[in-house]
């Protein structure tokens, strides 16, 4: 119960909030060593593009060394002595360091980016340009589906498909290992119903909770966190079933197989709880993994599932584009429910 | 105490210790569990917990076809960034391409963009990026401004009559200067399983025997509370430091993470994690009255331990409330600490508060679970 009701939310929240990869108060510290106005009109610059905080005045460049290592900052910039003068001088340019602490290379990566268009911008300003800089050659960029590029639009449609792997391996896995463990799958397999049927009765409950919890985050996506939601809810709704039916029949499969409880459970998490979160594209790109791990990402269902939510909510792309993984699902749904099927009669004729 | 005394007690303790080992050991499915899935997971999530930014597969749509639009073109993809998987002569290619999924990005070069350049016009080439992941459509982005800056500069310096840019920039990445995420995600990769390790097997030792009811005649034995948890606990204890010896051995060689920091401070982080991790899964175990239950409260606290560890999240970027709920975690310090010493080569003078905060919650820890477990008894 907890788990079906509880754990969604739970993750939601968790994962809605406290998940940001939207990074905009980097903490800077400054050795300034010219000590002039133009100095303090390049730390301005830093500290008014919102991207930027600056924390801390250092003394000397041996407290460079002390401000990273404790990570009390993540960079650190180094204004030399004549900064003001080389500014001023035709033909010279004002050197400014900036050191970053790289061991976190993804925040450091985009810090980077936001220091050098700042650094961009306001040497254009020097320069006596006014408005945006001349260059030669000028970048528009426009981003689609989801223009401010806020994480969490990213992450609610993925959540879909890792808590639905998440309620699909553990409850399966817990409730129908404890039916093996207590014997009570022999008095079922002693009433008159058919295998296939035994299987989708004991479907039919998990789909309505999973799909109560699909209900659920899509609501709250949208009202709390504001996620844009573009396609069909038709569509979305029957590829849901299909995923569901898939990773059921799947937990099924894994409970009949091992019989225990515990087992059940931890061969369920290993098998779809962390390729859903690791090897689906929730949070890391597949296109950056290496090959290998790209080639195992296709046997991962909730990989084709997160293209779809993402899709639907964020594209609005319909069946005209979802077709192959809407077809890859159903081979998933057919596989799953005959593997937990074919499990379960094997396990009763032994 | 007397010596006698003290003698016997050392004694019933290492017996319990030889009984709890050797009913480890018994199930073959438990060796595996011990020593080979922290390798497979560590290989696994070291190479899936990737942020860096490589290969973003880009549609193109050269409107212009010049030898300046091809070279606009392989500063993109020269630099690594960038991949082309579709080149196009029709601008509508490019949604199509966005909206399937076949293109992360889309560059569009305009007709007379050769004839512009040189004219000084300053033409404008369009990059769209697709934000549904906005982790990589940040990078990208920041990548793509930072190619037609630095190619627009190689141009305008070759143009007579340039002028210098009067500020220049020099940023440096320290302790990871090529930027790899790997070298960041892998050190704590390793906390993350030994955490795992700890709270799945303490948090089983005495739920199992409740559940198979060999806890009375643990009870009936002369050990006393204090003795049995030591007895449950130092197995523990001695798998979780064998296995963080294992993981961080494959860390350096496959991963080949450079180690700065001083190896003894890492082992006495180790330790003091581990004895924090333990007491935590005692804990469930005591108030656990069933396996499956003792599995979910561990199930629930682990998945927000992870999360609020800074593990994969920056802690920086996390809203005011959690920020401050990621100073109770012991993960959060310890990857800290493993982190520092790997990268930067810290040493205890540096991280010193994270070692307090550890040393607290590991005796603390200890002893809300003594006695708890004194009065389930």
């Amino acid at each position: 119960m907890i788990l079906a009701f509880v754990l969604p939310l739970f993750l939601l929240v968790f994962f809605g909030y406290a998940i940001s990869f939207d990074i905009d108060d980097i903490q800077l510290a400054v050795l300034d060593r010219d000590r002039t106005r133009e100095s303090r009109e390049l730390v301005e610059a830093f500290s008014a593009s919102g991207y930027f905080s600056v924390d801390r005045w250092l003394e000397s460049a041996g407290e460079i060394d002390d401000a990273l290592i404790r990570r009390q900052v993540l960079g650190v910039m180094v204004i030399p002595p004549g900064y003001a003068r080389d500014v001023a001088a035709p033909g010279r340019s004002g050197q400014v360091q900036l050191i970053f602490d790289g061991s976190d290379a993804n925040t450091t990566t985009i810090a980077l980016n936001y220091a050098d268009a700042i650094a961009g911008r306001h040497g254009a300003r020097l320069a006596g340009q006014v408005g945006a800089p001349r260059l030669p050659v000028r970048l528009e960029t426009r981003t689609w589906y989801n223009p401010t590029l806020e994480s969490q639009h990213m992450i609610v449609p993925g959540l879909i498909a890792v808590i639905m792997s998440i309620i699909a391996a553990m409850l399966t896995a817990l409730t129908i290992a404890r039916e093996w463990e207590r014997g009570t799958m022999e008095q079922l397999a002693a009433t008159p119903v058919g295998r296939l049927e035994v299987v989708l009765g004991k479907l039919l409950p998990y789909l309505l909770i999973g799909f109560f919890d699909v209900a659920t985050i899509v609501v709250a996506g949208i009202v709390i966190f504001g996620t844009p939601f573009n396609g069909s809810v038709l569509l979305l709704a029957v590829l849901t079933l299909l995923f569901l039916i898939g990773a059921l029949g799947l937990g099924m499969f894994i409970s009949a197989a091992v019989k225990s409880q515990i087992l059940a459970t931890q061969v369920a998490m290993v098998a779809t709880y962390l390729p859903a979160v690791l090897l689906s594209g929730f949070l890391f790109d597949i296109a950056s993994m290496p090959i290998v791990l790209q080639g195992v990402t296709y046997l991962v269902p909730a990989r084709y599932f997160i293209t779809v939510t993402r899709g639907i909510f964020l594209k609005g792309v319909g069946i005209d584009v979802l077709w192959v993984q809407g077809g890859l699902m159903l081979a998933f749904a057919v596989v799953g429910l005959g593997l937990a099927t074919r499990a379960f009669r094997k396990e009763l004729e032994a | 105490m007397s010596r006698e005394e003290r003698r016997l007690r050392f004694h019933r303790v290492g017996r319990m210790v030889r009984k709890e080992v050797r009913q480890l050991f018994r199930n073959p499915q438990t060796k595996r569990v011990i020593f080979v899935a922290p390798v497979v997971q560590l290989i696994l999530l070291g190479y899936a917990v990737n942020t860096d930014v490589r290969n973003v597969a880009t549609a193109l749509v050269d409107h212009d076809r010049t030898p300046a639009s091809r070279e606009l073109v392989e500063a993109f993809t020269a630099s690594g960034y960038f991949r082309i998987v579709l080149t196009s002569d029709r601008s509508a290619d490019l949604g199509a391409a966005l909206d399937d999924g076949r293109a992360i990005a889309a560059l569009e070069i305009p007709r007379g963009y050769q004839s512009d350049l040189v004219a000084a016009r300053s033409p404008a080439i369009q990059l769209l990026v697709d934000g549904t992941n906005s982790n990589t459509a940040t990078v990208a982005q920041g990548y793509a401004a930072k190619i037609a800056q630095e190619l627009g500069l190689r141009i305008a310096t070759a143009r007579p009559g340039s002028v210098t840019s009067p500020l220049e920039l020099h940023a440096r990445a320290w302790f990871n200067p090529s930027l790899e995420s790997q070298v960041y995600n892998v050190p704590a990769v390793i906390g993350v399983i030994v955490l795992l390790m700890c709270l799945l097997l303490t948090s089983m030792a005495i739920v199992r025997e409740r559940e198979v009811g060999t806890l009375e005649q643990l009870l009936v034995s002369p050990l006393s509370a204090g003795e049995l948890m030591l007895g449950k606990t130092i197995p523990v204890a001695g798998i979780a430091m064998l296995q963080m010896a294992l993981v961080t051995t494959v860390a350096l060689l496959w991963f080949d993470i450079p180690i700065r920091g001083s190896l003894p401070v890492l082992v006495l982080a180790a330790a003091l994690f581990v004895l924090a991790g333990l007491s935590f899964g005692l804990y469930i175990s005591t108030i656990s009255s069933t396996q499956q239950e003792a599995f979910l409260t561990m199930y629930l606290f682990i998945l927000p331990a992870i999360i609020l560890s800074g593990f994969f999240y920056p802690i920086e970027t996390m809203p005011p409330g959690f920020r401050e709920l990621t100073l109770i975690n012991p993960l959060r310090h310890f990857l800290e600490i493993v982190r520092a010493i790997f990268l930067k080569g810290a040493g205890l003078g540096d991280l010193w508060v994270q070692f307090a905060v550890l040393l607290t919650m590991a005796v603390g820890g200890l002893v809300l679970a003594t006695r708890r477990f004194r009065r389930t008894l």
